[in-house]
């Protein structure tokens, strides 16, 4: 089997994989980290979402293959204390019910923020309309995407 | 912790006997209550919680106290709203104490379904009474300390303070003693006014697990040995396997297993071939080049069509009510309309999936699951261990809508783990979960009524067609299906005062025969018949050319219910309406509590029907967490809005069409309109939250499309677009 070495949150990892094994299972279940979800498997539901030299990417359609050479981040690699302006906005307005779709709805509001540090509704619409919750938190998140772009310190 | 278990099983058996007003059966030491529970939900500091000073509370020495969920956290709010309960009463901040989930311990915690909307409303009592209980004997062991009677004494904050001389101890400097003690009974709980936590938004403490990726779902749960596992179920679902090749699977690197395994829903078991491997990876591979030959001798491939034409001639086999049958003949006017929703398939975010480890005479499980109880019941049964070697453990639930409420995943995960002999985590696909049932079923009415001159509905008949999923428990053959007696059970969602304000009424209803897996879906019944009944009263006060929600005030001989519609009117500003401007209204009743929707719809400069708002009013009764309930609202107005324009599970030659979000459209935040929850303040009994919600969208949406376009829109799905 070939290998690959990723740069993940700025971290080297050298894995053995198909080289069509999709970067989603071989950041949960090779590398480990299990912030990252499975939810569709073909790009529907956006719960897989990382970025991808800062683009966000469905990692459940990408090959790991192709995965090489840039720098990944995933959910675990926006803050683990929940610092950043986007998971501080997430938590003051009570976004996430079951909170698995979470990861990927706030890989794709910092990828948006990143771009466009104030989107209108219009824009934050589009940004996001690949990102299915079945929890329904679409209003809080619109709030939190809207306050994160008002607080300071967003890059 | 061994000696610690053995020690508290021994306090557990005293206190047992004084407990008996929570109904508590005390005793059994909790095998994996304390790493695994800890690693489950990711909290460190649980390694240490100190000393049980009852069930659901323990404090360390140093004043940390854990207090235990022991309901699944599916998104709906347990995680926050249990411990709140227990917290006010035991006179602690929430942000002092550790939150864990609880494995299933029917004796310790009583029954754990987490399904109806009752984890509040069925507990609220008990937990109440818990937290009160520790606190006395928090407050006794104080006063025995400093030898003053207990009368001066007090507890507030994780203290107990000696009025008279402002003495304090904190409570990790009392949990020895206090837990030596007999529990006190009857101890009398705090009034409302005196809350200082149940009634207000506190942060929900699991969402900081959500937004950093360290939440641990069951998909997220690694236990050391683990092998995977992914099963090709029969589509068909009822068939057999008749033969399988797994020649190529087999040469899969990793795949170490094949072989046939069942899943039993309600009194049928299911067949499918699972591939076990060594990663989730390889099994997936595996079962690409499984080759499956299926034998579904015997059982009908239904296409929708033949399901929907078998419910329509349903509604017309129960024989009338003469008493309805003369209120109707005798009406000043007489309205009949069928309704007709569809299968649903749950589609949680977290698919389907479940660790089992079934060692000899010991079962572990850790899952996403709605029934830890009657998982640890089911498997006892079919793997003759007892219950009390059946560790079922809870990691967060990607979302549940009911379908982790039910035991056969787990069961074809621990058959799968009997036949390798080592931990195994069976992984459903999407398509797995969105195909292979149970679904919400789908369900037809048949509604008859008759007004007098006064606009006063006379007579109302409900004929319901729909599979019950109680006849699934019959195994095979299928049996005849029994009709329903009248005005029992498919009257879910209906208010219920109407019953009191029309003189004739009759609900009745017939079993639909399928070979299609049935269960709850959030809201079960309600979701559909709220849709049937709340557009018929809608159509009833237009034909009695009354204002809608003045029709409906006019049939509810109720305080509680009238005080509901004049808020209702309040905060919609209902009269400020415009003719025909697009407004529509419905309220539902569902595990004890009312909830309306006005939904306002527009037609938009590029032709289409857009719906602008809806404004939601919940009667839930005592509450706990306002944010909480008002999450709940929108979330369910979104999955209603969903099961209303968006998706359907339809069926051909006897499978589930749609297999994933390609097919199955979700709402997503182009669909998400504005939602405005507003909550009544009263003293009723607490009411359901979770699910309630729901039923009132679909009636509300098409009664204000009505209200635009004079459309009726009867048939669930249909598309805006269309209109």
């Amino acid at each position: 089997m070939p290998t690959y070495t990723l740069s993940i949150n700025g971290k080297k990892h050298t894995v053995e994989a198909d080289a069509q094994m999709p970067l989603l299972w071989v950041i949960r279940d090779l590398v480990g980290l299990t912030g990252t979800k499975y939810g569709c498997g073909i790009s529907q539901c956006g719960a897989c979402t990382v970025h991808f030299n800062g683009a966000p990417i469905r990692s459940c359609s990408f090959p790991v293959s192709a995965a090489t050479g840039q720098p990944i981040t995933t959910i675990e690699g926006i803050s683990k204390d929940n610092s950043h302006p986007v998971q501080k906005a997430w938590i003051a307005e009570q976004v996430p019910q079951c909170g698995y779709c979470q990861s990927g709805q706030i890989m794709s509001a910092v990828a948006l923020l990143k771009t466009n540090p104030h989107p209108t509704d219009a824009e934050i619409d589009a940004a996001m309309q690949g990102n299915i919750c079945r929890c329904g938190t679409y209003p809080r998140i619109r709030k939190a995407i809207k306050s994160a772009a008002g607080a300071t310190g967003l890059k | 912790m061994k000696n610690r278990d053995q020690a508290l099983s021994r306090r557990d058996f005293v206190r047992s006997a004084s407990l008996s007003g929570l109904t508590l059966m005390l005793g059994v030491s909790v095998p994996g209550l304390g790493k695994s529970t800890s690693e489950i939900i990711n909290i460190s500091s649980a390694d240490d919680q100190g000393t049980e000073l009852i069930p659901w509370i323990s404090i360390s020495q140093s004043g940390q106290v854990t207090l235990l969920n022991h309901r699944s956290e599916m998104g709906q709010g347990t995680f926050q709203a249990i411990p709140q309960i227990l917290a006010e009463e035991l006179e602690v901040n929430l942000d002092q104490v550790v939150v864990l989930s609880a494995p299933a311990n029917q004796r310790k915690y009583g029954p754990q379904p987490t399904e109806g909307s009752f984890s509040v409303r069925g507990w609220y009592k008990q937990l109440l009474q818990v937290g009160a209980t520790a606190r006395q004997m928090l407050i006794e062991a104080a006063g025995n300390q400093w030898n003053v009677p207990v009368s001066e004494c007090l507890a507030d904050n994780g203290q107990v303070i000696h009025r008279p001389t402002g003495r304090k101890l904190g409570y990790g400097a009392l949990v020895e003693v206090a837990a030596r003690q007999t529990p006190p009974q009857n101890v009398p709980l705090k009034k409302r006014r005196e809350y200082k936590l149940i009634g207000k938004s506190l942060p929900r403490k699991d969402i900081p697990l959500k937004t950093n990726g360290s939440a641990v779902f069951g998909l997220d749960k690694k236990v050391p040995g683990m092998l995977y596992a992914v099963v090709e179920r029969n589509p068909r679902f009822r068939g057999k396997v008749k033969r399988f090749d797994d020649s190529k699977t087999k040469a899969v690197p990793g795949v170490k297993k094949v072989l046939v395994v069942k899943r039993a829903v309600f009194g049928n078991l299911y067949e499918g071939v699972a591939v076990v491997a060594t990663s989730l990876w390889a099994a997936m591979q595996g079962r690409k080049v499984l080759k499956v030959e299926w034998n579904d001798d015997g059982f009908e491939h239904l296409d929708s069509e033949q399901l929907s034409a078998q419910m329509r001639a349903n509604l017309k086999k129960p024989a009338p009510s003469a008493p309805l049958e003369t209120a109707l003949r005798n009406a000043a006017k007489q309205l009949e309309a069928v309704y007709e929703t569809p299968y649903q398939s749950h589609s949680c975010m977290e698919p389907l999936n479940c660790i089992a480890h079934v060692q000899e005479n010991r079962i572990e499980i850790w899952g996403p699951i709605q029934e830890a109880v009657w998982i640890q019941n089911d498997l006892s049964e079919r793997f003759g261990v007892p219950k009390e070697n059946i560790m079922v453990n809870m990691t967060f639930l990607g979302g549940g809508f009911g379908r982790k409420g039910f035991t056969d995943y787990p069961y074809e995960a621990a058959l799968i783990s009997q036949a390798v002999k080592a931990p195994v985590q069976v992984v459903w696909t999407r398509e797995d979960d969105m195909s292979g049932g149970p679904f919400r079923t789908g369900a037809f009415y048949s509604c008859k009524g008759g007004i007098d001159e006064k606009g006063n509905i006379t007579a109302f008949q409900t004929v319901t067609a729909a599979q019950w999923f109680w006849q699934e428990w019959r195994p095979e053959p299928f049996p005849d299906p029994e009709p329903l007696k009248e005005n029992h059970g498919n009257v879910d969602g209906l208010l219920s005062p109407y019953l009191k304000a029309i003189p004739q009424y009759s609900f009745g209803g017939v079993a639909t025969r399928a070979p299609i897996p049935v269960m709850w879906w959030r809201s079960v019944y309600a979701s559909t018949g709220g849709f049937a009944s709340e557009s018929f009263i809608d159509e009833l006060a237009h034909a009695a050319a009354k204002d809608p929600l003045e029709f409906r005030r006019n049939h509810l001989p109720d305080a509680r219910y009238q005080a509901f519609i004049d808020r209702l009117e309040a905060v919609s500003q209902w009269k400020s309406r415009g003719k025909n401007a697009g407004w529509g209204v419905a309220i539902t009743e569902s595990f004890g509590s009312i909830c309306a929707h006005v939904v306002s719809v527009s037609r938009k400069t590029d032709g289409k029907l857009k719906i602008d708002k809806v404004i939601a009013l919940m009667d839930c009764g005592w509450y706990v967490n306002p944010d909480i309930i008002r999450a709940q609202v929108e979330g369910s107005i979104i999955m209603g809005l969903g099961a209303a324009i968006l998706h359907a599970t339809t069926f051909k030659d006897g499978k589930a069409v749609e297999q994933n979000f390609n097919t199955y459209p979700m709402p997503r935040i182009t669909d998400s309109p504005e939602i405005d929850v507003h909550i009544m303040d009263n003293d009723e009994n607490p009411g359901g939250v979770g699910e309630p919600g729901l039923p009132p969208f679909a009636p509300a949406l098409c009664n204000a499309i009505f209200d635009l376009t004079g459309k009726r829109m009867r048939t669930l799905p249909f598309k805006l677009d269309d209109l």
